[in-house]
């Protein structure tokens, strides 16, 4: 995130609760301000913001927004399968 | 004063431009790209923006001071650098020296979830990481439209994209954002809705399967700039933009004449050869020598010490050089010290514009003093007619304009009525016209040679026989005769002939000397005859004369022996003897006094006998005495 917009704290509030949530425990959030660390945002690839990158386990996930849609989010952390897409690697 | 005023203010508001720094670039935007602003490059796939944003950059910063930040959406850095090595640009040095910064931005779709509302502040931070880093002030993003396909939501893309290019302006950075051309409107996105200050539009078109770069501006806000097409090149020294057009009728023309490097023509332009600045175009069949007196002309021109530029759209330049040493002209030297440079390509290797842009380019460079296009016809077959004379107008323009000499080869077809006109319509722009045709005659053909125009100089109007020989070329006398010009063996046949002529009328007249000669030695023989034949008369009435004395002395002897016989009286028969004697002699010399009166000659003769009649009276006398003493 860039900054404490209200798009970055909905998005951190909707993260948190989604772990909260499906993970409980096995999660690790780490925030980075790129307004304070800009010179991350070459090495993360980062354009938009709030983006949350799903770092471990492989492959590298990206989910920009405000993650208000928990089932979006959820595909996109590859936590469940994809129906509608057909997508079945989780 | 008032005056001055506006026009000091008219100046300080001018626009600030940021020089490209690429060649003719700057000439069509008069200064360059808008400063602080972003100007939009879109163009089709392949058609040099990314490279047109780089040379940009990079100029910008070895040029001008002005660090840069490229951010590309499609390329690597590491590609980009080996892409643009080619072109001489190190970017890997620029980077190290914290003047470039390369910033890769990837957007993969499937890597990315959309969910909820988000910006592109992201993007935002990057390039304002990236320009505070290194102090830039320019920035390239290359092709911005990438974004559209690695994120779907469009109304948020739109409204990021202008707030972007406000957000750039604020940081007074010169940008050039790339953008693919669309179908409907310049670019596939609209782009052109946000960048507004100047939108440059890359081409490449092609026309009879020959590809030709263009470069338009179509836009430029609050500045004048140059609205054509113009043609672009890439080559090993990046872009070069080539704003040629018609500059208008203002050259400084030249009186000084340079040779032509055929003495007799330098004698037929009266005056000795062409105008520096001018331009000589030769028009003439297949093999009738153009290329041959384009040679001589390099040659005279080299051995001044002048730089000549040659462009050949037939022939290789080893060929050139070659061929032309047949005819005893030797240009390799020339082309070892640099004075000449020879260009070869051909026609058809790209569009009638490259060709324009590239000799605008050499001659740039090499800033010649002499410039050959040989042969200017082969510009035409690769493209409309039209097209090539506006091309060659404007070439033969922009030479004048930089006081090149130019020298012109033209082919043209053999029919006699085309030989006045050459295939592209430029005569009417050319200041020396020479002609060389074929004169056909008695089953061969020779080559003639006549100045069809001249300006500013008066001209021979004689057509000379001009032959190549292995001094190079000649030019003769053609005979104009009862039966026209006769050129070739014909002419030689009729030379001979004047020849033998002259030498029969030579020996008549020595036959003639020859004969009066022997004229005179039969007159003078003659003239020795009668002589001996006079002189043999001489002899015989000196004979007969002798023979009379004698009888007489016989005769007188016996008289008076026979006077002693018959004892006569001595003394009176001596008185009638002497008188009888004298009678005589008169007599004899009156004779000769009649004969001396027809001829001089002869008088002198009888003069010299009479004298002898002299010496005879006194052989006379003293044939006497002796009797008188007796």
């Amino acid at each position: 995130m860039a900054g404490h917009t209200p798009k970055s704290i909905a998005a951190f509030a909707n993260l948190k609760n989604l772990c909260e949530e499906h993970l409980a425990g096995r999660y690790r959030i780490e925030v980075i301000d790129l307004l304070q660390n800009p010179q991350l945002a070459a090495g993360d690839q980062i354009v938009a913001i709030p983006t949350l990158v799903r770092k471990l386990p492989a492959p590298l996930r990206k989910i920009v927004g405000d993650l208000r849609n928990t089932e979006r989010t959820l595909v996109g952390l590859n936590l469940r399968p994809q129906v509608e897409a057909g997508k079945a690697d989780a | 004063m008032a005056k001055n005023a506006i026009r000091a203010k008219i100046y300080d508001s001018k626009l600030p431009k940021a020089p490209t720094g690429i060649h003719g670039l700057d000439e069509i935007t008069q200064g360059g790209l808008p400063a602080g602003r972003p100007t939009l490059v879109c163009g089709g796939a392949g058609c040099g923006k990314t490279l047109l944003a780089m040379e940009f950059l990079v100029r910008g910063i070895v040029e001008q001071g002005e660090p840069g930040v490229f951010v590309a959406f499609e390329e690597t850095a590491e590609e980009l650098t080996q892409n643009v090595r080619s072109l001489g640009f190190e970017l890997d040095d620029l980077i190290r020296q914290k003047k470039l910064v390369v910033d890769y931005v990837r957007v993969e779709r499937s890597e990315i979830e959309e969910t909820g509302d988000y910006d592109l502040e992201g993007l935002f931070i990057r390039i304002g990481h990236a320009i505070d880093s290194i102090g830039a002030r320019r920035v390239v993003l290359d092709t911005m439209e990438v974004l559209f396909s690695g994120l779907s939501n469009v109304a948020i893309l739109r409204a990021e994209l202008r707030r972007l290019f406000r957000w750039l302006k604020d940081k007074e950075v010169t940008a050039v954002i790339t953008g693919e051309r669309g179908e409907g409107g310049l670019t596939r996105h609209g782009l052109e809705e946000y960048v507004s200050d100047c939108v440059i539009l890359l081409d490449h078109r092609v026309i009879n399967e020959i590809s030709t770069r263009r470069l338009r501006v179509l836009k430029y806000r609050g500045t004048a700039h140059g609205t054509n097409e113009y043609p672009f090149l890439i080559d090993d020294q990046g872009i070069g933009v080539l704003p040629i057009t018609s500059l208008g009728l203002t050259n400084t023309v030249s009186d000084e004449r340079i040779p032509s490097g055929i003495a007799r023509l330098d004698t037929m332009l009266k005056g000795g050869g062409y105008y520096r600045g001018s331009t000589i175009l030769v028009s003439g069949t297949a093999g009738s020598g153009k290329s041959s007196m384009a040679a001589h002309f390099v040659q005279a021109a080299c051995r001044r010490g002048e730089r000549c530029l040659y462009f050949a759209f037939e022939e290789s330049p080893g060929q050139i050089v070659r061929n032309m040493r047949s005819i005893g002209i030797d240009l390799g030297p020339f082309v070892k010290k640099d004075l000449l440079r020879i260009h070869a390509a051909r026609v058809d290797q790209f569009g009638l514009e490259m060709h324009l842009a590239m000799i605008h380019k050499l001659v740039s460079q090499v800033e010649p003093d002499v410039v050959v296009v040989d042969p200017i016809s082969s510009l035409g077959r690769c493209d409309q007619t039209a097209a090539t004379a506006s091309m060659l107008t404007r070439l033969i323009d922009f030479l004048k304009m930089r006081s090149v000499t130019t020298f012109l080869t033209c082919l043209t077809s053999g029919a006699s009525a085309e030989l006045e006109r050459t295939h592209t319509d430029i005569s009417s722009l050319v200041d020396t016209w020479l002609l060389l045709r074929d004169l056909e005659q008695s089953g061969e053909r020779n080559r003639g040679m006549y100045i069809l125009k001249s300006r500013g100089m008066g001209h021979s109007n004689q057509i000379r026989e001009f032959l190549l020989t292995d001094r190079g070329v000649e030019l003769s006398d053609v005979y104009l005769g009862d039966e026209g010009v006769l050129t070739g063996s014909a002419r030689q046949a009729q030379e001979a002939r004047e020849k033998a002529a002259a030498l029969l009328r030579e020996q008549s007249i020595d036959g003639k000397r020859r004969g009066l000669d022997r004229k005179r030695e039969a007159l003078e023989a003659r003239i020795v005859a009668l002589r001996k034949e006079f002189e043999a008369e001489e002899e015989e009435m000196r004979r007969i004369l002798a023979e009379e004395r004698t009888r007489e002395e016989v005769l007188r002897a016996d008289r008076e022996r026979m006077g002693v016989r018959r004892k006569a009286d001595t003394t009176n028969g001596r008185a009638a003897q002497a008188q009888r004697r004298e009678m005589a002699h008169e007599k004899i010399a009156a004779r000769g006094e009649g004969e001396a009166g027809r001829n001089d000659h002869r008088r002198r003769r009888v003069g010299a006998a009479a004298v002898r009649g002299g010496a005879h009276a006194k052989i006379h006398r003293r044939l006497r005495q002796p009797q008188e003493s007796v």
